[in-house]
Protein backbone atom coordinates (compact mmCIF):
# COMPACT_ATOMS: atom_id res chain seq x y z
CA UNK A 1 0.00 0.00 0.00
CA UNK A 2 1.51 3.52 -0.69
CA UNK A 3 2.00 5.84 1.84
CA UNK A 4 -0.67 7.59 0.21
CA UNK A 5 -3.52 5.34 0.61
CA UNK A 6 -2.04 5.18 4.21
CA UNK A 7 -2.82 8.56 4.94
CA UNK A 8 -6.20 8.08 2.78
CA UNK A 9 -7.32 5.40 5.05
CA UNK A 10 -6.13 7.30 8.50
CA UNK A 11 -7.97 10.49 7.36
CA UNK A 12 -10.82 8.22 6.79
CA UNK A 13 -10.67 6.50 10.07
CA UNK A 14 -10.83 9.76 11.27
CA UNK A 15 -14.36 11.08 10.03
CA UNK A 16 -15.48 7.54 10.90
CA UNK A 17 -13.82 7.07 14.84
CA UNK A 18 -13.84 11.24 16.23
CA UNK A 19 -17.63 11.56 15.36
CA UNK A 20 -18.81 8.35 16.50
CA UNK A 21 -16.82 9.24 20.07
CA UNK A 22 -18.32 12.71 20.39
CA UNK A 23 -21.35 11.14 20.25
CA UNK A 24 -20.87 8.77 22.75
CA UNK A 25 -20.10 11.50 25.14
CA UNK A 26 -22.29 13.50 24.36
CA UNK A 27 -20.63 16.38 22.85
CA UNK A 28 -22.82 17.24 19.85
CA UNK A 29 -20.54 21.04 18.88
CA UNK A 30 -17.73 18.70 17.39
CA UNK A 31 -20.23 16.90 15.61
CA UNK A 32 -21.21 20.06 13.60
CA UNK A 33 -17.79 20.92 13.61
CA UNK A 34 -17.45 17.45 11.71
CA UNK A 35 -20.29 17.87 9.91
CA UNK A 36 -19.18 21.41 8.61
CA UNK A 37 -15.75 20.10 7.40
CA UNK A 38 -17.50 16.98 5.23
CA UNK A 39 -19.27 19.47 3.86
CA UNK A 40 -17.07 21.20 3.05
CA UNK A 41 -14.63 18.42 1.74
CA UNK A 42 -17.25 17.97 -0.32
CA UNK A 43 -17.73 20.89 -2.31
CA UNK A 44 -13.91 20.78 -2.54
CA UNK A 45 -13.78 17.34 -3.95
CA UNK A 46 -15.99 18.82 -6.28
CA UNK A 47 -13.78 21.61 -7.67
CA UNK A 48 -10.84 19.12 -7.24
CA UNK A 49 -12.19 17.38 -10.44
CA UNK A 50 -12.14 20.59 -12.76
CA UNK A 51 -9.14 21.81 -10.64
CA UNK A 52 -6.96 18.79 -9.89
CA UNK A 53 -7.35 17.03 -13.28
CA UNK A 54 -8.90 19.08 -15.77
CA UNK A 55 -6.33 21.84 -14.21
CA UNK A 56 -9.34 24.60 -14.45
CA UNK A 57 -8.63 27.33 -11.67
CA UNK A 58 -12.19 28.51 -11.23
CA UNK A 59 -13.26 31.35 -8.64
CA UNK A 60 -16.62 30.89 -9.14
CA UNK A 61 -17.67 27.48 -7.45
CA UNK A 62 -19.35 29.60 -5.02
CA UNK A 63 -22.02 29.83 -7.63
CA UNK A 64 -22.97 26.46 -7.26
CA UNK A 65 -22.11 26.16 -3.69
CA UNK A 66 -24.78 28.69 -3.38
CA UNK A 67 -27.53 27.10 -6.20
CA UNK A 68 -27.60 24.39 -4.16
CA UNK A 69 -28.36 25.63 -1.04
CA UNK A 70 -30.90 27.91 -2.36
CA UNK A 71 -32.47 24.89 -4.01
CA UNK A 72 -32.80 23.79 -0.77
CA UNK A 73 -33.81 27.08 0.52
CA UNK A 74 -36.53 27.72 -1.13
CA UNK A 75 -38.22 24.38 -1.68
CA UNK A 76 -37.95 24.19 2.26
CA UNK A 77 -39.47 27.44 2.57
CA UNK A 78 -42.01 27.11 0.47
CA UNK A 79 -42.77 23.79 2.25
CA UNK A 80 -42.70 25.64 5.83
CA UNK A 81 -45.43 28.37 4.56
CA UNK A 82 -47.42 26.04 2.94
CA UNK A 83 -46.85 28.02 -0.23
CA UNK A 84 -46.62 26.83 -4.05
CA UNK A 85 -43.23 27.86 -5.35
CA UNK A 86 -45.29 28.75 -8.84
CA UNK A 87 -48.64 28.19 -9.67
CA UNK A 88 -48.25 28.90 -13.93
CA UNK A 89 -47.95 27.06 -15.95
CA UNK A 90 -47.27 24.48 -13.94
CA UNK A 91 -48.23 23.73 -10.12
CA UNK A 92 -44.79 23.25 -7.87
CA UNK A 93 -44.97 22.97 -4.50
CA UNK A 94 -42.37 22.84 -1.66
CA UNK A 95 -40.57 19.58 -0.24
CA UNK A 96 -39.10 19.00 2.77
CA UNK A 97 -37.72 15.83 1.43
CA UNK A 98 -33.32 15.49 1.14
CA UNK A 99 -33.56 13.03 -1.51
CA UNK A 100 -35.59 15.42 -3.79
CA UNK A 101 -33.69 18.23 -2.61
CA UNK A 102 -30.38 16.72 -3.18
CA UNK A 103 -31.36 15.62 -6.74
CA UNK A 104 -32.78 19.25 -7.82
CA UNK A 105 -29.68 20.39 -6.37
CA UNK A 106 -27.80 18.71 -8.72
CA UNK A 107 -29.41 19.52 -11.45
CA UNK A 108 -29.62 23.16 -11.09
CA UNK A 109 -26.31 23.62 -10.35
CA UNK A 110 -25.10 21.16 -12.95
CA UNK A 111 -27.15 23.06 -15.50
CA UNK A 112 -25.65 26.44 -14.25
CA UNK A 113 -22.04 24.97 -14.44
CA UNK A 114 -22.58 23.97 -17.81
CA UNK A 115 -23.72 27.39 -19.39
CA UNK A 116 -21.09 29.00 -17.25
CA UNK A 117 -18.39 26.42 -18.73
CA UNK A 118 -19.96 26.47 -22.30
CA UNK A 119 -18.69 30.57 -22.11
CA UNK A 120 -16.03 30.40 -19.45
CA UNK A 121 -14.03 27.63 -21.16
CA UNK A 122 -13.50 29.36 -24.07
CA UNK A 123 -10.55 31.65 -22.46
CA UNK A 124 -7.96 29.99 -20.41
CA UNK A 125 -5.18 30.78 -17.58
CA UNK A 126 -5.97 34.14 -16.21
CA UNK A 127 -9.21 35.33 -18.08
CA UNK A 128 -10.85 31.85 -16.84
CA UNK A 129 -9.90 32.72 -12.86
CA UNK A 130 -11.48 36.08 -13.72
CA UNK A 131 -14.73 35.22 -16.02
CA UNK A 132 -15.73 32.25 -13.32
CA UNK A 133 -15.41 34.94 -10.58
CA UNK A 134 -17.40 37.54 -12.68
CA UNK A 135 -20.36 34.44 -13.34
CA UNK A 136 -19.94 34.10 -9.54
CA UNK A 137 -20.50 37.47 -8.26
CA UNK A 138 -23.82 37.60 -10.73
CA UNK A 139 -25.01 35.17 -8.63
CA UNK A 140 -23.87 37.06 -5.38
CA UNK A 141 -25.74 40.22 -6.37
CA UNK A 142 -28.68 38.57 -7.66
CA UNK A 143 -29.26 36.97 -4.63
CA UNK A 144 -28.90 40.25 -2.61
CA UNK A 145 -31.48 41.54 -4.27
CA UNK A 146 -33.84 38.50 -4.44
CA UNK A 147 -36.27 40.09 -1.73
CA UNK A 148 -38.70 37.16 -1.84
CA UNK A 149 -36.34 35.16 -0.22
CA UNK A 150 -35.06 37.31 2.08
CA UNK A 151 -32.43 39.33 0.03
CA UNK A 152 -29.49 39.94 2.31
CA UNK A 153 -30.98 38.69 5.13
CA UNK A 154 -31.48 34.93 3.43
CA UNK A 155 -33.81 32.22 4.72
CA UNK A 156 -33.88 30.65 7.29
CA UNK A 157 -35.53 26.87 8.00
CA UNK A 158 -37.11 25.93 11.34
CA UNK A 159 -36.70 22.48 11.06
CA UNK A 160 -33.93 20.13 9.21
CA UNK A 161 -35.38 18.21 6.07
CA UNK A 162 -36.43 14.68 5.96
CA UNK A 163 -34.33 11.69 4.89
CA UNK A 164 -36.45 8.20 4.72
CA UNK A 165 -35.12 6.07 7.72
CA UNK A 166 -32.88 8.39 9.34
CA UNK A 167 -33.75 11.02 11.85
CA UNK A 168 -31.75 14.09 10.20
CA UNK A 169 -32.52 15.92 13.84
CA UNK A 170 -29.97 13.98 15.44
CA UNK A 171 -26.34 15.12 14.53
CA UNK A 172 -24.66 12.18 14.10
CA UNK A 173 -26.89 10.49 11.79
CA UNK A 174 -27.20 13.67 9.53
CA UNK A 175 -23.30 13.57 9.77
CA UNK A 176 -23.29 9.60 8.78
CA UNK A 177 -25.71 11.21 5.49
CA UNK A 178 -22.87 14.13 4.71
CA UNK A 179 -19.80 11.07 5.61
CA UNK A 180 -21.70 8.56 2.75
CA UNK A 181 -22.12 11.33 0.41
CA UNK A 182 -18.69 12.19 0.29
CA UNK A 183 -17.56 8.61 0.55
CA UNK A 184 -19.69 8.03 -2.98
CA UNK A 185 -18.25 11.32 -4.48
CA UNK A 186 -14.99 10.17 -3.44
CA UNK A 187 -15.41 6.77 -5.11
CA UNK A 188 -16.90 8.01 -8.08
CA UNK A 189 -13.83 10.28 -8.08
CA UNK A 190 -11.20 7.62 -7.60
CA UNK A 191 -12.52 5.96 -10.88
CA UNK A 192 -13.56 8.94 -12.87
CA UNK A 193 -9.12 9.63 -12.45
CA UNK A 194 -8.37 6.45 -14.04
CA UNK A 195 -11.55 6.23 -16.47
CA UNK A 196 -10.81 7.09 -20.16
CA UNK A 197 -12.11 10.36 -19.38
CA UNK A 198 -9.89 11.03 -16.49
CA UNK A 199 -7.10 10.10 -18.85
CA UNK A 200 -7.91 12.52 -21.77
CA UNK A 201 -9.38 15.35 -19.33
CA UNK A 202 -5.64 15.43 -17.63
CA UNK A 203 -3.79 14.77 -21.24
CA UNK A 204 -5.81 18.02 -22.32
CA UNK A 205 -4.36 19.94 -19.30
CA UNK A 206 -0.82 19.13 -20.12
CA UNK A 207 -0.53 18.88 -23.86
CA UNK A 208 -4.08 20.10 -25.80
CA UNK A 209 -2.01 19.87 -28.56
CA UNK A 210 -1.60 16.09 -28.64
CA UNK A 211 -5.32 15.54 -27.30
CA UNK A 212 -6.67 17.17 -30.58
CA UNK A 213 -4.11 15.30 -32.40
CA UNK A 214 -5.69 12.17 -31.65
CA UNK A 215 -9.00 13.51 -32.53
CA UNK A 216 -10.33 14.96 -29.21
CA UNK A 217 -11.87 17.82 -28.30
CA UNK A 218 -10.48 19.56 -25.24
CA UNK A 219 -12.84 21.63 -24.78
CA UNK A 220 -15.84 19.16 -24.45
CA UNK A 221 -13.41 17.17 -21.90
CA UNK A 222 -13.57 20.06 -19.75
CA UNK A 223 -17.18 21.53 -20.28
CA UNK A 224 -18.45 17.66 -18.81
CA UNK A 225 -15.50 17.70 -16.08
CA UNK A 226 -16.87 21.43 -15.12
CA UNK A 227 -20.54 20.21 -15.20
CA UNK A 228 -19.16 17.18 -13.13
CA UNK A 229 -17.62 19.65 -10.93
CA UNK A 230 -20.09 22.25 -10.23
CA UNK A 231 -23.35 19.30 -9.90
CA UNK A 232 -20.91 18.19 -6.69
CA UNK A 233 -20.38 21.40 -5.09
CA UNK A 234 -24.16 22.34 -5.61
CA UNK A 235 -24.80 18.84 -3.78
CA UNK A 236 -22.51 19.67 -0.89
CA UNK A 237 -24.87 23.48 -1.25
CA UNK A 238 -28.01 22.01 -0.48
CA UNK A 239 -26.27 19.79 2.54
CA UNK A 240 -24.85 22.96 4.19
CA UNK A 241 -27.80 25.02 3.73
CA UNK A 242 -29.40 21.88 6.00
CA UNK A 243 -27.23 21.54 8.81
CA UNK A 244 -26.98 25.36 9.35
CA UNK A 245 -30.71 25.26 8.32
CA UNK A 246 -30.09 29.06 6.80
CA UNK A 247 -29.20 30.11 3.65
CA UNK A 248 -27.90 33.63 2.70
CA UNK A 249 -25.90 35.58 -0.02
CA UNK A 250 -22.91 34.57 1.64
CA UNK A 251 -23.04 31.19 0.07
CA UNK A 252 -21.88 32.57 -2.84
CA UNK A 253 -19.14 34.73 -2.09
CA UNK A 254 -15.73 34.77 -3.66
CA UNK A 255 -14.49 33.95 -0.34
CA UNK A 256 -15.70 31.15 -0.50
CA UNK A 257 -14.86 30.20 -4.16
CA UNK A 258 -11.34 31.28 -2.93
CA UNK A 259 -11.25 28.98 0.39
CA UNK A 260 -12.23 25.78 -2.10
CA UNK A 261 -9.44 26.62 -3.91
CA UNK A 262 -7.11 27.00 -0.50
CA UNK A 263 -8.38 23.51 1.20
CA UNK A 264 -7.48 21.86 -2.51
CA UNK A 265 -3.62 23.62 -2.25
CA UNK A 266 -3.33 22.38 1.51
CA UNK A 267 -4.72 19.09 1.31
CA UNK A 268 -2.89 18.76 -2.10
CA UNK A 269 -3.99 19.22 -5.42
CA UNK A 270 -4.93 16.28 -8.00
CA UNK A 271 -4.87 14.12 -4.82
CA UNK A 272 -8.20 12.31 -3.97
CA UNK A 273 -8.21 13.26 -0.09
CA UNK A 274 -6.08 16.53 -0.77
CA UNK A 275 -9.57 18.83 -0.61
CA UNK A 276 -10.69 16.33 2.58
CA UNK A 277 -7.84 16.62 4.56
CA UNK A 278 -7.63 20.69 3.23
CA UNK A 279 -11.18 20.90 4.25
CA UNK A 280 -10.68 19.21 7.59
CA UNK A 281 -7.77 21.72 8.44
CA UNK A 282 -9.50 24.68 7.62
CA UNK A 283 -11.97 23.66 10.26
CA UNK A 284 -9.93 22.88 13.04
CA UNK A 285 -7.90 26.05 12.76
CA UNK A 286 -11.12 27.45 12.21
CA UNK A 287 -12.12 26.09 15.62
CA UNK A 288 -8.88 26.40 17.93
CA UNK A 289 -7.56 29.34 15.85
CA UNK A 290 -10.37 31.42 15.90
CA UNK A 291 -11.24 30.91 19.80
CA UNK A 292 -7.72 32.12 20.07
CA UNK A 293 -7.34 35.34 18.19
CA UNK A 294 -9.60 36.96 15.87
CA UNK A 295 -6.99 37.36 13.35
CA UNK A 296 -6.73 33.27 12.51
CA UNK A 297 -6.42 33.71 9.15
CA UNK A 298 -3.06 35.27 9.56
CA UNK A 299 -1.96 31.71 10.48
CA UNK A 300 -3.74 30.06 7.98
CA UNK A 301 -2.17 32.53 5.34
CA UNK A 302 1.49 31.28 6.81
CA UNK A 303 0.32 27.57 6.44
CA UNK A 304 -0.66 28.44 3.40
CA UNK A 305 2.11 30.08 2.51
CA UNK A 306 4.79 27.32 3.76
CA UNK A 307 3.38 25.01 1.29
CA UNK A 308 2.89 26.95 -1.55
CA UNK A 309 6.39 27.84 -1.21
CA UNK A 310 7.94 24.65 0.55
CA UNK A 311 5.82 22.05 -0.68
CA UNK A 312 4.34 21.97 -3.61
CA UNK A 313 2.47 18.86 -3.42
CA UNK A 314 0.02 19.47 -0.01
CA UNK A 315 0.37 18.13 3.06
CA UNK A 316 -0.11 15.04 1.03
CA UNK A 317 2.40 15.61 -1.15
CA UNK A 318 5.11 16.28 2.14
CA UNK A 319 4.03 13.20 3.58
CA UNK A 320 3.70 10.66 1.06
CA UNK A 321 5.87 12.54 -1.97
CA UNK A 322 5.51 12.62 -5.03
CA UNK A 323 3.23 11.39 -6.84
CA UNK A 324 3.99 7.84 -8.89
CA UNK A 325 2.41 6.29 -11.49
CA UNK A 326 -0.85 5.23 -11.04
CA UNK A 327 -1.89 1.23 -11.57
CA UNK B 1 -2.78 7.07 -61.09
CA UNK B 2 -4.43 6.77 -57.96
CA UNK B 3 -6.39 8.93 -55.96
CA UNK B 4 -3.97 10.34 -53.74
CA UNK B 5 -4.81 10.13 -49.84
CA UNK B 6 -3.82 13.48 -48.97
CA UNK B 7 -3.15 16.45 -51.18
CA UNK B 8 -3.55 20.07 -51.06
CA UNK B 9 -4.34 22.87 -53.38
CA UNK B 10 -3.10 26.05 -54.06
CA UNK B 11 -2.35 26.89 -50.12
CA UNK B 12 -1.18 30.11 -49.16
CA UNK B 13 -0.62 31.44 -45.73
CA UNK B 14 1.20 35.29 -44.98
CA UNK B 15 2.05 36.61 -41.74
CA UNK B 16 2.13 40.77 -42.68
CA UNK B 17 4.45 41.09 -45.62
CA UNK B 18 6.21 37.07 -44.95
CA UNK B 19 5.11 34.71 -47.32
CA UNK B 20 5.33 31.66 -45.42
CA UNK B 21 3.05 29.53 -47.44
CA UNK B 22 2.96 30.63 -51.13
CA UNK B 23 0.50 28.52 -53.22
CA UNK B 24 1.76 25.47 -52.48
CA UNK B 25 0.16 22.06 -54.04
CA UNK B 26 1.11 18.68 -53.17
CA UNK B 27 -0.39 14.89 -52.85
CA UNK B 28 0.34 11.96 -51.01
CA UNK B 29 -0.29 8.25 -52.64
CA UNK B 30 -1.25 5.37 -50.99
CA UNK B 31 1.68 3.01 -49.90
CA UNK B 32 4.31 6.59 -50.74
CA UNK B 33 7.05 8.34 -48.52
CA UNK B 34 6.69 12.12 -50.10
CA UNK B 35 9.73 14.27 -48.12
CA UNK B 36 9.24 17.82 -47.39
CA UNK B 37 12.56 19.29 -46.87
CA UNK B 38 13.46 22.77 -47.03
CA UNK B 39 16.09 25.55 -45.41
CA UNK B 40 14.96 26.65 -41.97
CA UNK B 41 12.58 29.38 -42.24
CA UNK B 42 11.24 27.91 -45.29
CA UNK B 43 8.01 27.26 -44.15
CA UNK B 44 7.75 23.66 -43.11
CA UNK B 45 6.24 23.86 -39.63
CA UNK B 46 3.55 26.35 -41.41
CA UNK B 47 2.78 24.10 -43.95
CA UNK B 48 2.25 21.01 -41.72
CA UNK B 49 -0.01 23.26 -39.32
CA UNK B 50 -2.42 24.22 -42.22
CA UNK B 51 -2.30 20.49 -43.12
CA UNK B 52 -3.22 19.16 -39.74
CA UNK B 53 -5.63 22.23 -38.64
CA UNK B 54 -4.05 23.99 -36.40
CA UNK B 55 -3.60 27.07 -38.60
CA UNK B 56 -5.98 27.73 -41.39
CA UNK B 57 -4.57 29.03 -44.68
CA UNK B 58 -5.83 32.92 -46.28
CA UNK B 59 -6.84 30.56 -49.43
CA UNK B 60 -6.34 26.95 -51.18
CA UNK B 61 -7.85 23.81 -49.94
CA UNK B 62 -6.97 20.88 -48.02
CA UNK B 63 -8.06 17.40 -49.06
CA UNK B 64 -8.14 14.06 -46.80
CA UNK B 65 -9.18 11.00 -48.92
CA UNK B 66 -10.78 12.98 -51.35
CA UNK B 67 -12.92 15.13 -49.27
CA UNK B 68 -12.27 19.16 -48.51
CA UNK B 69 -10.81 19.35 -44.71
CA UNK B 70 -9.72 23.17 -45.06
CA UNK B 71 -12.31 23.97 -42.29
CA UNK B 72 -12.32 20.96 -40.54
CA UNK B 73 -10.60 21.01 -36.98
CA UNK B 74 -7.85 19.39 -36.09
CA UNK B 75 -10.02 16.44 -33.63
CA UNK B 76 -12.45 15.85 -36.74
CA UNK B 77 -9.29 15.33 -39.62
CA UNK B 78 -8.04 13.37 -36.37
CA UNK B 79 -11.10 10.99 -36.47
CA UNK B 80 -11.13 10.74 -40.36
CA UNK B 81 -7.62 9.46 -40.30
CA UNK B 82 -4.91 12.20 -40.36
CA UNK B 83 -2.11 10.77 -38.06
CA UNK B 84 0.41 13.07 -37.06
CA UNK B 85 3.96 13.52 -34.75
CA UNK B 86 4.81 16.50 -33.43
CA UNK B 87 8.72 18.10 -33.83
CA UNK B 88 8.84 19.01 -29.88
CA UNK B 89 7.48 15.68 -28.42
CA UNK B 90 3.70 16.60 -26.76
CA UNK B 91 3.32 14.23 -24.34
CA UNK B 92 1.56 13.96 -21.24
CA UNK B 93 4.79 14.11 -18.64
CA UNK B 94 3.14 13.49 -15.68
CA UNK B 95 1.47 10.10 -16.86
CA UNK B 96 3.21 7.18 -17.76
CA UNK B 97 3.92 5.59 -21.02
CA UNK B 98 1.58 2.99 -21.35
CA UNK B 99 -1.39 6.05 -20.48
CA UNK B 100 0.25 8.00 -23.36
CA UNK B 101 -0.43 5.36 -25.98
CA UNK B 102 -3.51 4.99 -24.38
CA UNK B 103 -4.86 8.29 -25.09
CA UNK B 104 -4.44 7.35 -29.00
CA UNK B 105 -6.29 4.48 -28.07
CA UNK B 106 -8.54 6.64 -26.46
CA UNK B 107 -8.74 8.90 -29.62
CA UNK B 108 -9.37 6.06 -31.79
CA UNK B 109 -11.91 4.14 -30.58
CA UNK B 110 -13.58 7.59 -28.77
CA UNK B 111 -14.55 6.13 -25.42
CA UNK B 112 -13.16 9.87 -24.48
CA UNK B 113 -16.98 9.54 -22.18
CA UNK B 114 -16.12 6.09 -20.43
CA UNK B 115 -16.57 7.70 -16.69
CA UNK B 116 -15.93 5.13 -14.42
CA UNK B 117 -13.83 1.85 -15.64
CA UNK B 118 -10.22 1.98 -15.45
CA UNK B 119 -8.88 2.83 -18.62
CA UNK B 120 -6.18 0.60 -18.63
CA UNK B 121 -8.26 -2.51 -17.36
CA UNK B 122 -10.20 -1.76 -20.45
CA UNK B 123 -8.87 -5.03 -22.62
CA UNK B 124 -9.47 -2.92 -26.65
CA UNK B 125 -7.45 -0.04 -25.56
CA UNK B 126 -4.98 -1.75 -23.35
CA UNK B 127 -4.16 -4.38 -26.30
CA UNK B 128 -4.29 -1.33 -28.96
CA UNK B 129 -1.42 0.70 -26.42
CA UNK B 130 0.72 -2.22 -25.68
CA UNK B 131 0.71 -3.34 -29.68
CA UNK B 132 1.89 0.45 -30.49
CA UNK B 133 4.25 0.37 -27.70
CA UNK B 134 5.78 -2.92 -28.33
CA UNK B 135 6.31 -1.81 -32.59
CA UNK B 136 8.39 1.16 -31.33
CA UNK B 137 10.02 -1.35 -28.95
CA UNK B 138 9.19 0.52 -25.78
CA UNK B 139 7.46 -2.37 -24.17
CA UNK B 140 9.49 -2.61 -21.27
CA UNK B 141 8.86 0.80 -20.26
CA UNK B 142 4.91 0.70 -20.85
CA UNK B 143 5.01 1.52 -16.53
CA UNK B 144 7.76 4.45 -16.52
CA UNK B 145 6.48 7.62 -16.14
CA UNK B 146 7.54 9.84 -19.58
CA UNK B 147 9.47 12.16 -17.66
CA UNK B 148 11.91 9.90 -17.16
CA UNK B 149 12.33 8.31 -20.78
CA UNK B 150 15.20 9.51 -22.67
CA UNK B 151 14.89 11.62 -25.72
CA UNK B 152 15.22 9.16 -28.37
CA UNK B 153 12.95 7.07 -26.40
CA UNK B 154 10.27 10.25 -26.01
CA UNK B 155 10.49 10.44 -30.19
CA UNK B 156 9.83 6.65 -30.61
CA UNK B 157 6.91 7.38 -28.37
CA UNK B 158 5.92 10.16 -30.22
CA UNK B 159 5.61 7.87 -33.38
CA UNK B 160 3.53 5.10 -31.19
CA UNK B 161 0.88 7.24 -30.01
CA UNK B 162 0.16 8.41 -33.77
CA UNK B 163 0.40 4.31 -34.95
CA UNK B 164 -2.54 3.85 -32.44
CA UNK B 165 -4.88 5.64 -34.07
CA UNK B 166 -4.32 2.86 -37.18
CA UNK B 167 -4.65 6.36 -39.63
CA UNK B 168 -5.13 6.60 -43.63
CA UNK B 169 -1.80 9.05 -43.10
CA UNK B 170 1.12 10.16 -41.17
CA UNK B 171 2.26 13.47 -40.79
CA UNK B 172 5.13 13.49 -39.27
CA UNK B 173 7.48 16.80 -37.82
CA UNK B 174 10.65 16.12 -38.09
CA UNK B 175 10.41 12.06 -36.34
CA UNK B 176 14.60 12.23 -36.09
CA UNK B 177 15.07 15.56 -34.49
CA UNK B 178 17.81 15.19 -32.32
CA UNK B 179 18.19 11.29 -32.59
CA UNK B 180 21.96 9.52 -32.62
CA UNK B 181 23.00 7.72 -35.52
CA UNK B 182 21.72 4.69 -34.00
CA UNK B 183 18.12 6.03 -33.33
CA UNK B 184 18.11 7.37 -36.61
CA UNK B 185 18.73 4.26 -38.81
CA UNK B 186 16.43 1.97 -36.80
CA UNK B 187 13.66 4.76 -37.27
CA UNK B 188 14.64 5.13 -40.79
CA UNK B 189 13.97 1.14 -40.61
CA UNK B 190 10.44 1.34 -39.18
CA UNK B 191 9.71 4.24 -41.55
CA UNK B 192 10.36 2.47 -44.36
CA UNK B 193 8.36 -0.64 -43.44
CA UNK B 194 5.21 1.89 -42.27
CA UNK B 195 4.30 3.06 -45.66
CA UNK B 196 2.88 0.14 -46.13
CA UNK B 197 0.42 0.49 -44.11
CA UNK B 198 -0.33 4.00 -44.66
CA UNK B 199 1.45 6.73 -46.81
CA UNK B 200 3.63 8.91 -44.94
CA UNK B 201 4.11 12.92 -45.68
CA UNK B 202 7.68 13.38 -43.91
CA UNK B 203 9.17 16.69 -42.91
CA UNK B 204 12.76 15.69 -42.10
CA UNK B 205 16.12 17.49 -42.11
CA UNK B 206 18.08 14.39 -41.93
CA UNK B 207 19.17 14.04 -45.07
CA UNK B 208 20.50 10.46 -45.00
CA UNK B 209 17.55 9.52 -44.03
CA UNK B 210 15.38 11.26 -46.04
CA UNK B 211 17.59 9.75 -49.42
CA UNK B 212 16.90 6.99 -47.92
CA UNK B 213 13.78 6.45 -47.06
CA UNK B 214 11.68 9.29 -49.54
CA UNK B 215 10.11 7.79 -52.77
CA UNK B 216 9.58 11.62 -53.88
CA UNK B 217 10.89 15.01 -52.30
CA UNK B 218 9.08 18.40 -52.52
CA UNK B 219 11.60 21.36 -51.97
CA UNK B 220 10.44 24.31 -50.13
CA UNK B 221 11.71 27.26 -50.39
CA UNK B 222 10.35 30.96 -49.21
CA UNK B 223 7.54 29.06 -48.79
CA UNK B 224 7.16 27.93 -52.37
CA UNK B 225 7.60 24.27 -53.63
CA UNK B 226 10.54 24.96 -56.19
CA UNK B 227 10.70 21.14 -57.10
CA UNK B 228 8.78 18.00 -56.68
CA UNK B 229 10.54 14.98 -57.66
CA UNK B 230 12.31 11.43 -57.09
CA UNK B 231 15.60 11.34 -55.22
CA UNK B 232 17.67 11.23 -58.19
CA UNK B 233 16.20 14.33 -59.81
CA UNK B 234 16.05 16.18 -56.65
CA UNK B 235 20.08 14.83 -56.81
CA UNK B 236 20.71 16.33 -60.04
CA UNK B 237 18.01 19.69 -59.80
CA UNK B 238 20.07 22.76 -60.32
CA UNK B 239 18.05 25.07 -58.73
CA UNK B 240 17.90 22.95 -55.87
CA UNK B 241 20.94 22.35 -55.26
CA UNK B 242 21.68 25.95 -55.34
CA UNK B 243 18.72 27.07 -52.90
CA UNK B 244 19.58 24.04 -50.89
CA UNK B 245 21.54 20.94 -50.62
CA UNK B 246 24.49 23.29 -51.89
CA UNK B 247 28.22 21.48 -51.51
CA UNK B 248 26.21 18.95 -49.54
CA UNK B 249 25.17 16.90 -52.81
Amino acid sequence: MSRESVINWIVLAGLVAVPLWAHLSDEPFTITLATRAVILALAAVGLNIALGIGGLVSLGHAAFFGIGGYTMGILAHHAQTYTPVMEWPLLIEGTKSMPVIWGLSILFSALAAFLIGLLSLRTSGVYFIMITLAFGQMFYYFAISWAEYGGEDGLSIYVRNGFPGVNTLVPIQFYGLCLVALLIVLGFNAALARAPFGLALGAARQVPARVRAVGLDPYRLQLLAFTLSGAITGLAGALFADLNRFVSPTMFSWQLSGELIVFIIIGGVARLFGPVIGAVLFVVLEHWLGGLSDYWHIYLGLMLLGIVLFGRGGVIGMVAGRERSHD
Amino acid sequence: MTEPVLQTKGLCKAFGALRATDNVSIDLRPGEIHAIIGPNGAGKTTLIAQITGMLAPDSGQVFLDGEDVTRTPPPTRARMGLGRTFQISQLAMGDTVLQNACLGAIGATQRQWRLVRPALRDPELRDRAMAALERVGLSDQARSVTAELSHGQRRQLEVAVALTLAPRAFVMDEPMAGLGTEGSARLTAFLDGLRREAPILLVEHDMDAVFALADRISVLVYGQVIATGTVAEIRADDMVREAYLGEEA
